[in-house]
């Protein structure tokens, strides 16, 4: 684990986050929700984010993912800081460099199951042919393509999801509690096939999760506490 | 670009999947582009009918020159100004009949016809000189005028003045309803040697006010030819009255888009917000919706437009025939299509579209890319929308008032009208929910709590179609109300003013003195009185001047709005004179004014002693002394003549006179048949007005049932937890058809006075500037009952696929909801 | 050179001639003057055929004869203006009868009239044309006094004594570009042309009748874009009636009124043929009015220069000669685009003519 540490300081990381802070206004005046938040993570690494429900780990993988903005600190994803893009700017980061995998699936209920994993390759133009065939067969969905997302089982949407996620070959992949609306079987089936595809992609994977089990299956994991990491 | 186009890929995908969400849509807004249309088709149509009727003759765009009295002048008067180098053409347009058709008879000069003219330019140019110059002569019509008057090329039939026709020819190029004659012809089938109806300018600019005075002193007047067309200004308001009626229908259709569309946004909102979150940004969402509303602009509005066309072709008989029997007007009944109107369709399309789209599309830009689950919004949301709808109902409230106190003619009437309907609607889901909250507090039993909390909550996604149906109840029941007490005033003055036997026309002033002395040795004719005509113009107008005799048919019967005390005394011996209703709004003046009316010599200045209705006379009217007539106007007809007949005689003088003058009596009615007659003009009038009214009311049908749809997918959510407790599905889909009913019910009860309003703006404002008469209010409970009862059924009906889909929900189906929350 | 000219109306000449062909060519651009007047005099049934022998009679042969099918009266003036340019103006009225007795009252008159006019200066050729129907008082031509008229423009006496003919007329004409009013003065007698005014037009015996007044003196006004000058010279007035057509291959013509300037008048015209030779025929009239046939043998005339004008070739220099009287003239256009782009179209302007005589006149071409 050390070893690693040192090795993300040598070579630029692939995510570097910094002092970041949110907070959200309510009645009752702005709650904070992250304090300063530091952490990096380097291309093929993998890091889970745990913590208690509301403890910000939604909020730290928006932020992360260019879905919304930081009070102040700075997140760069691969050398580009995303605090000063322009909104534009930031959706084509999303197209083309992020995949999101949401605990909520959030396929598009109206495109069949191929339909959807292409998508957002399609949407970013980096579409390509041959890594989606054998995406759809190591997601083991070739027999589904022509299936709507209503028709399929969570742990089958959540594999659609996953190959959506990764069709971009993003260069970060982000996971907000994946498996939560799958039973552990399942849950445990999908975090295998996509620690897998992460592992064949080379990108960085950040996942939120409050499992700790989940959590340790991954190269490092850290604690969301009060709005502050704590490194485990 | 791409990215625009996966998004369009993915929004499109969803009418897939929801085919019927599609359908209402589409269907939605096709209604809408084809009320719209189809009114503007048969305004089109109308228009270029009148135009071809100016332009068939001058070639359109030119001056012309009238007579300044309004009627005919010497054809001495065209040599005059020709021998002084002004280049016009001389024509002569009249009126004859041909069986029971009548017919619109123009004489033209052929050499000096201009020769932009359409007549003179078509390629059978030679053969109409040719035949025009040969003794038989010859008449052009063109061929769907010849199928009107069921006669072949070649016939030569004779007017109901026993004159004859030259042989008939097809001229594609002659205007509708008109025979085109050689000047000379129309001469002497009109009866008219040596007079004409207008000069047509060949040469523009050649002639001016100054040069026209030095010639023809100031018995001529020039005229742009755009306002030339009397027909034209006549008509206005009538297809002001179209266009009115056709918007409001249009509005109506708006309403289901807007629901069919709220539907579909509602429906793809975690879709656009999947979108955003995958890397689209906010204005390309936007693109790609507003592209997919242009695709649906196009086949909608293009099926709309088609659509208008089979809607207009239906309709033009009635319009022809309206437009024909109230202003003389001849319209084509065969519908050309016009890229015109078609274009004119789809731009309302999209314009309608975009506007159904707006808040939607206005949300979408907004939407971040995060769903934030709000569970506290509803009531905040709830309480905003009702403050907003009540904030707009007062604004419309004020521009019409607005409209009302500054504005002025039909188009006015129209505002104030339109923006009374919008301020009700908007007011309406206020007053409902005021209703159910006051409901939701009286209530006691749980079931009752929530059938009225949960009602609220329904109102915001129902008020839509709500508003339509409002709008097109209290459109039904305040045209029903104009229409009808229309129809008793319009009866109860055809009784008292047609209180004649028989009605007739000589051939000639000659015949009548024949006719006139016969009648005075018969025992059945108790009087015969002269009811003779001559034209003049006060100002602007065209006036009839027609004749009367002291005589009790008009001291005892003759309808009169507003009298002097005195008015018979000063009619026949002093200088009195009665206007109609028309008139003397339009020149504004009242009883006791004094009116100088220009004669066949001079002004005569005339006292006014009375006002008297004159339903359905697009023109002014004067009545006068019969002496007077005589002295003042030396061009007065000479052939219009009442008789009063011993009861039950009047069959038997009408076949003598038939048998005794035959071709001498150019017309001759019993009262019965020109109270038939009269009835019938005023029953097509209306026919079209009646026509739009109804399909209004069935598009508010439509929108209703597509809004009920659209909340029956989001009702499953609402009524599951309450399934869930223990209801059961037959209850709550019983509540929710009551629920329905009682809203119809609310909008029905609210349509009442509104209709009410729009009866007495019809009558006080509209009709009053489009027709010049001004009708008393009346109201017809009976109507409105008839009213309430088909918002009843049109909910019931509309209720009925969703509520009955309700009923028959699969418990899974329910439990979804549980399960697929978000 | 005008053979392959479309003319839709050519074949009709001679057999199948129609009122409508007539109707065609009075009101529309379809036809060549000579097959217009040609035409407009068809041998139809019940006009009447001008017969040798007839004497004309003054003043009524100035008005309007309605047995024959057509009629005009033509006149021409060759001035000089008072900023010592020189000018030349035409004035014609055509009358078409569309039936036999085409006089009639009101609208049932069946004439319909028919005027050119024209101004011409070195640099500028102007025309206008008036159509109109006769019977209603539009246009028409009465004898005595003599008036002739198509809405304002006029050809009429200045005389009011009963019985004037036309010594002593007043001309006018114009439109928005042009105008004209000139006094006319007979300075000499008037000419019968052919035998005793019986004009044969072919060999195969068409004819009119035909006289002139070349002894007029003009004095008067010309505007030309509303410039206007005084102005003053000779004018020539034509006259002839017929029913006759042409003969069926005749196409066109050439015509010559010539004012010698020792006093002498020549009239000479060209009848052209696309069968035959050319039908010659002239007409000199000495200083004091007394006139003497040309022998055809005895003339000559020819082409020197054309001018390409509305897209035909017009020969606008000639050579004429005439033997027996020592006359080899070259006539040249005081305008070379004189062009008549009238309904029927047709070339007209004045001329200047030297060589062995000086003098000036009038040349009117058809059919080109």
């Amino acid at each position: 684990m050390p070893e690693n540490l040192e090795a993300t300081r040598e070579s630029a990381p692939m995510l570097r986050v910094e002092g970041l802070r949110k907070s959200y206004p309510t009645p009752q005046g702005r709650i904070p929700v992250l304090r300063g938040v530091d952490f990096t993570l380097d291309a093929g690494a993998s890091l889970a984010l745990t913590g208690e429900s509301g403890s910000g780990k939604s909020t730290l993988l928006h932020l992360v993912g260019a879905l919304d903005d930081a009070d102040s600190g700075e997140v760069i994803l691969d050398g580009v800081a995303l605090t000063l893009l322009s909104e534009h700017a930031r959706a084509a980061i999303r197209r083309e460099k992020i995949g999101v995998v949401f605990q909520q699936f959030n396929l598009i209920p109206s495109l069949t199951v191929a339909e959807n994993l292409s998508f957002q390759a399609h949407l970013g133009g980096r579409y390509d042919a041959a890594w989606q065939k054998e995406l759809t067969h190591r997601l083991g969905l070739a027999e589904l393509s022509a299936r709507y997302p209503e028709e399929l089982s969570g742990g089958q949407q959540q594999r659609v999801a996953i190959g959506r996620a990764l069709a971009v070959r993003p260069k970060l992949l982000l996971a907000d509690e994946p498996t939560g609306n799958l039973d552990e079987a399942t849950g445990d089936k999908v975090m295998s096939l996509a620690l897998d595809l992460v592992a064949a992609t080379g990108c960085a994977f950040l996942m939120a999760t409050h499992s700790e089990r989940l959590a340790a299956r991954l190269q490092r994991r850290v604690r969301l506490d009060s709005g502050v990491l704590a490194a485990q | 670009m791409r990215e625009t186009f996966w998004t369009l890929a993915a929004l499109i995908s969803h009418w897939r999947r929801r085919p019927g969400n599609l359908a209402t849509l589409v269907l939605g807004l096709a209604i809408a582009t084809a009320l719209w249309s189809g009114v503007q088709a048969l305004n089109a149509q109308a228009r270029k009918s009148y135009d071809a009727a100016t332009a068939a003759i001058s070639g359109g765009g030119g001056r012309t020159l009238l007579a300044s009295r309004g009627g005919l002048f010497d054809q001495d008067l065209f040599v005059k100004l020709r021998r002084a180098g002004v280049e016009v053409s001389p024509v002569l347009e009249g009126a004859a009949q041909i069986g029971e058709q009548h017919i619109h008879i123009i004489g033209v000069e052929p050499v000096s016809l201009p020769r932009h003219s359409p007549i003179a330019h078509s390629r059978r140019r030679a053969e109409v000189l040719e035949d025009f110059f040969s003794d038989r002569g010859r008449a052009f019509a063109a061929p769907q005028t010849l199928r009107r008057l069921d006669l072949a090329e070649g016939a030569q039939p004779r007017t109901a003045r026993g004159r004859q026709l030259p042989p008939l020819a097809a001229l594609a190029e002659a205007p509708p309803g008109a025979v085109v004659v050689d000047i000379g012809v129309a001469q002497r089938l009109l009866d008219r040697p040596g007079k004409l109806s207008r000069l047509v300018i060949v040469d523009d600019e050649a002639l001016d006010e100054d040069r026209l005075k030095r010639v023809a002193g100031d018995a001529l007047r020039l005229v742009a030819s755009n306002d030339e067309s009397e027909l034209s200004r006549l008509t206005d308001s009538f297809h002001l009255n179209l266009t009115a009626f056709g918007f409001l229908a249009f509005l109506v259709g708006l309403f289901i888009v807007h629901a069919a569309y709220g539907l579909a946004f509602e429906q793809r909102l975690p879709t656009l917000r999947t979108l955003r979150a995958l890397g689209v940004a906010g204005p390309n969402l936007v693109a790609a919706m507003t592209l997919e509303i242009a695709v649906l602009t196009c086949v909608a509005g293009g099926a709309g437009v088609i659509g208008g066309y089979a809607i207009a072709q239906t309709l033009l008989p009635d319009v022809a025939k309206s437009l024909e029997s109230l202003y003389g007007a001849q319209i084509s009944e065969s519908l050309a299509p016009d890229a015109r109107w078609g274009l004119s369709g789809l731009v309302m399309a999209g314009a309608g579209a975009v506007l159904a789209a707006a808040s939607g599309l206005i949300k979408a830009l907004r939407l971040p890319p995060l769903s934030v689950a709000r569970p506290i919004a509803w009531r905040a949301a709830h309480h905003r929308y009702l403050r907003r709808q009540a904030a707009l109902a007062v604004l419309a409230l004020v521009a019409a008032a607005c409209a009302y106190r500054f504005g002025e003619g039909v188009a006015s009437g129209f505002a104030v009208i339109g923006f009374s309907l919008l301020a009700a609607a908007l007011f309406l889901p206020v007053a409902l929910a005021g209703v159910l909250a006051l409901g939701e507090r009286l209530a006691r039993r749980p079931l009752a709590r929530w059938f009225f909390a949960d009602g609220r909550q329904e109102i915001s996604g129902l008020s839509l179609a709500l508003m339509a149906l409002l709008i097109a109840l209290a459109a039904n029941i305040g045209v029903g109300g104009m229409v009808e007490g229309f129809r008793q005033t319009f009866l109860r003055w055809l009784d008292a003013r047609l209180v004649a036997e028989i009605y007739f026309e000589a051939a000639t002033p000659a015949d009548a003195r024949d006719i006139e002395s016969w009648a005075r040795a018969q025992p059945d004719i108790v009087a015969i009185l002269p009811v003779w005509r001559a034209r003049t113009r006060i100002g602007e107008w065209p006036v009839d001047v027609v004749g009367m005799t002291p005589h009790e048919t008009y001291t005892a019967h003759f309808p009169l709005i507003e009298a002097a005390p005195d008015v018979w005394i000063a009619l026949f011996a002093q200088d009195g004179v009665l206007v109609s209703e028309q008139l003397a709004r339009r020149l504004g003046v009242g009883l006791g004014a004094t009116l100088d009316i220009p004669t066949s010599t001079q002004d005569w200045r005339a006292r006014i002693v009375g006002v008297f209705p004159d339903y359905g006379n697009p023109k002014g009217q004067l009545r006068i002394d019969h002496e007077k007539l005589k002295r003042y106007f030396d061009d007065a007809s000479g052939v219009h003549y009442s008789l009063r007949v011993a009861s039950k005689a009047t069959t038997r003088v009408v076949e003598n006179m038939q048998r005794r003058f035959g071709g001498k009596v150019a017309r001759l009615v019993d009262q019965s048949e020109i109270k038939a007659l009269s009835t019938e003009i005023f029953e097509r009038t209306f026919a079209v007005t009646t026509a739009l009214n109804t399909l209004t009311l069935i598009v508010s049908g439509v929108a209703l049932f597509a809004s009920l749809l659209t909340l029956s997918d989001m009702q499953q959510a609402r009524i599951a937890p309450v399934w869930a407790l223990g209801a059961t599905r037959r209850e709550l889909a019983g509540l929710e058809m009551i629920r329905v009913i009682a809203f119809a019910a609310g909008a029905a009860v609210l349509a009442t006075p509104l209709g009410l309003f729009m009866t007495w703006s019809l009558v006080a404002i509209v009709n009053v500037a489009a027709f010049g008469w001004r009708l008393p209010f009346q109201m017809f409970p009976t109507q409105w009952l008839v009213v309430f009862l088909i918002a009843l059924c049109a909910a019931f009906f509309a209720a009925l696929v969703p509520v009955a889909r309700l009923a028959r929900a699969a418990p899974t189906e329910l439990l979804k909801v549980f399960s697929n929350e978000r | 050179m005008s053979a392959d000219r479309p003319n839709g109306s050519r074949e009709c000449i001679g057999s199948a001639i129609s009122r409508r062909s007539a109707l065609l060519l009075a009101l529309s651009s379809s036809g060549a003057l000579a097959q217009g007047f040609g035409e407009l005099g068809a041998n139809r049934p019940g006009f009447a055929i001008p017969q040798p022998g007839t004497p004309l009679v003054f003043p009524k042969d100035h008005g309007a004869h309605p047995d024959f099918g057509a009629e005009w009266w033509y006149l021409t003036a060759n001035l000089t203006g008072a900023d010592g340019a020189s000018y030349g103006v035409q004035w014609t009225l055509f009358r078409f009868a569309l039936a036999p007795n085409s006089t009639r009252a009101g609208w049932d008159d069946r004439n319909v009239w028919m005027a050119h006019a024209a101004a011409t200066n070195a640099g500028e050729h102007l025309f206008a044309q008036k159509f109109a129907r006769g019977g209603i008082g539009q246009a028409g031509v009465e004898a005595t006094p003599f008036r002739a008229y198509v809405d304002d423009w006029l050809l009429e006496t200045r005389d009011d004594s009963a019985g004037a003919g036309i010594e002593r007329l007043r001309v006018s004409a114009g439109d928005k570009n042009f105008a004209y009013a000139l006094d006319l003065t007979a300075t000499g007698p008037i000419v019968l042309q052919g035998e005793g005014g019986y004009s044969r037009k072919s060999e195969a015996g068409q004819a009119s009748y035909y006289y002139s007044q070349p002894f007029f003196t003009a004095d008067g006004s010309v505007s030309i874009h509303g410039r206007k000058t005084q102005a003053s010279g000779r004018a020539w007035m034509d006259r002839e009636w017929s029913s006759q057509p042409l003969g069926p291959d005749q196409k066109g013509w050439d015509w010559f009124a010539l004012h010698f300037d020792g006093g002498a008048k020549l009239m000479l015209y060209r009848m052209r043929s696309v069968k035959a030779a050319p039908y010659l025929f002239g007409n000199w009239i000495d200083a004091n009015g007394a006139t003497s046939p040309v022998a055809r043998e005895d003339i000559a005339i020819a082409p020197l220069e054309t001018t390409r004008i509305a897209d035909r070739a017009v020969p606008t220099r000639w050579r004429v000669q005439f033997e027996s009287r020592g006359v080899d003239i070259e006539t040249r256009p005081l305008n070379p685009r004189s062009w008549m782009g009238t309904e029927p179209a047709y070339w007209e302007g004045p001329i200047r003519f030297s060589g062995s005589h000086e003098g000036e006149g009038y040349l009117e071409m058809t059919g080109y």
